[in-house]
């Protein structure tokens, strides 16, 4: 990878470096995964939290392809839930044709950044999604 | 008629579609007084007033007072997403149950015709001049797009889609058929904000909005109101033969929520709830799927349309596609599901919709549904969910039964 020091995750689950990987905050009592803070596991209530590494491979178990979105939202993508060895886990299908013929359902994906850009200040965002493996 | 059963009285819907040159008031009080007067009553009776308007202003309910009659009962202003009409009705059954009043109104009204695509829709997405982390993910941006989508044609695209993975059988051309299904059932229904039939090529030709959901696959934004009158079957005896005759017994009365699933925290999962609201509700009414003459169920999207067969159960588990294409969900089939045309052709007005779709099963239940009538429809259900999740689920029976 290209120096990280002025590179930025979209959002906070997204760990850069040399392997670059999502993270879970997984309740120690039952393992129930969350991508962002709870004040209790969902699932059984505990209180106690620990982050995991997320597996990079899984497969696609939802999709669709999104014609029409926001005004400023690139069209058209393919939106997909993940099922990262038991973890689900949402994102874009990445580095192929959106369209029908080329995503499947129960396809084989992997984890991929790509940047989103610079900023003013030079700090360059990357962001992820799933590319077939 | 047992004291504490709980009874429709009266209940209307206002012609689903445009209304240019009414407001939600309007819209409203139209429904409002047209139920009053379809139960015999008036706001004097009236115990509590339950009211939805999601995208309204707050304190709608007590404006709503303003134009059909101030009386200073109790008003509880409800919000439940796509469930608010349902919610408001349930709000109506719990007060009655609970003794507090015999009598009450629940109402949902929606001005959305024009809306354009909820949920990621609307404002124009655009990034900062800094990427800052902001929010309980530390976006530097907007994700909507970027990790998946937030616009509903999308999400319950990938509802239908996760339960084709799971089960198979499913198709772009299922999904297409399911609709055409809907529109052509709509042609019946003078109230549909859209009564055309199409034809499968045509929907499946039209501007696709989120694969496989096209435009007509999606329900319809519109304006539109639904209020009921809702009575208690003690008090109800004090009323005339008449009113007797006509007054809807509510077997079941359900609201319920998501159950954590694992999968729920990144796809909404409208399944585990549905299923959960709907196995209470026959519990209650004693009554199996196999007994429901009519269903009324939350087809927001073509795709959501088939979970839900499932989902209430109308067929085993894993076996919608079959059901489907076995013919029993079409007006002329065993188990005939949203012969009002369903939200995809008779619209979805929201906080109205889970009032409305009661009231369809309420008119094939008294007889009074004309052209597209039921014959001897005797118990229906109306199903509705509205995201994040709230599920209603009412049982209905004919007084006659």
């Amino acid at each position: 990878m290209s120096d990280t020091s002025t590179q930025i995750p979209m959002v906070d689950y997204l760990v850069l470096g040399d392997d670059p990987h999502l993270q879970a905050t997984k309740c120690t009592s039952c393992g129930s995964a969350y991508f962002d803070r709870r004040n209790a596991c969902a699932s059984c209530f505990g209180t106690e939290f620990s982050t995991e590494p997320v597996a990079t491979e899984g497969i696609v178990t939802a999709f669709s392809i999104v014609s029409f979105a926001a005004p400023g939202v690139p069209t058209p993508f393919v939106a997909a839930v993940i099922d990262c060895d038991g973890t689900q886990v949402r994102g874009n299908i990445i580095n192929c044709e959106p369209d029908a013929d080329t995503v499947s359902l129960g396809m084989a994906v992997k984890l991929a950044t790509y940047s989103l850009g610079a900023d003013s200040a030079g700090t360059e965002a990357i962001g992820f999604g799933f590319e077939p493996a | 008629m047992a004291s504490d059963d709980i009874f429709i009285l009266g209940i209307n819907m206002t012609k689903f579609g445009k209304h240019p040159d009414k407001d939600a008031l309007d819209l409203g009080a139209e429904a409002v007084m047209a139920a009053l007067s379809d139960g015999g009553v008036t706001m004097a009776d009236m115990g509590i007033l339950a009211a939805g308007n999601l995208l309204g202003s707050p304190g709608f309910g007590q404006s709503l007072q303003k134009q059909v009659g101030q009386t200073g009962i109790p008003v509880y202003n409800v919000a439940n997403a796509c469930a608010t009409g349902a919610t408001a009705l349930r709000t109506v059954v719990m007060a009655i149950k609970a003794g507090e009043c015999d009598m009450g109104l629940a109402v949902g009204v929606e001005k959305l015709a024009g809306a354009g695509l909820l949920g990621g829709g609307g404002k124009p997405k655009s990034d900062d001049d800094t990427w800052t982390p902001n929010g309980r993910y530390g976006a530097v941006a907007s994700t909507d797009g970027r990790i998946g989508t937030q616009t509903m044609p999308g999400v319950f695209a990938q509802v239908g889609m996760e339960y084709g993975h799971k089960y198979g059988g499913t198709s772009f051309e299922l999904f297409a058929k399911i609709s055409e299904k809907n529109h052509n059932h709509s042609v019946l229904n003078p109230l549909a904000a859209y009564s055309k039939s199409m034809s499968l090529e045509q929907i499946m030709g039209d501007l696709m909005i989120a694969y496989p959901n096209t435009r007509p696959m999606c329900s319809a934004n519109c304006d539109g109101a639904a209020a009921a009158v809702l009575v208690s079957g003690e008090k109800l005896k004090s009323l005339s033969d008449e009113q007797q005759k006509r007054a809807v017994k509510i077997r079941a009365s359900v609201l319920t929520s998501d159950p954590w699933q694992d999968g729920c925290q990144i796809l909404p999962d409208v399944n585990t709830l549905t299923r959960m609201a709907a196995t209470q509700a026959y519990e209650a009414a004693s009554v199996g799927p196999e007994d429901l003459d009519l269903v009324e169920l939350h087809d927001c999207f073509a795709t959501a349309e088939l979970v839900h067969y499932d989902n209430l159960m109308l067929c085993d588990e894993g076996g919608a596609v079959d059901f489907f294409e076995s013919g029993k969900p079409f007006r002329d089939g065993e188990r005939p599901v949203n012969v009002s045309g369903g939200l995809q052709s008779k619209g979805h007005p929201i906080s109205a919709t889970g009032i409305a779709n009661v009231w369809e099963v309420c008119h094939h239940l008294r007889g009074e549904a004309g052209d597209r009538q039921i014959d001897g429809a005797r118990i229906g259900l109306a199903h509705v969910i509205g995201l994040g999740s709230a599920c209603g689920v009412h049982i209905l029976e004919s007084a006659a039964a």
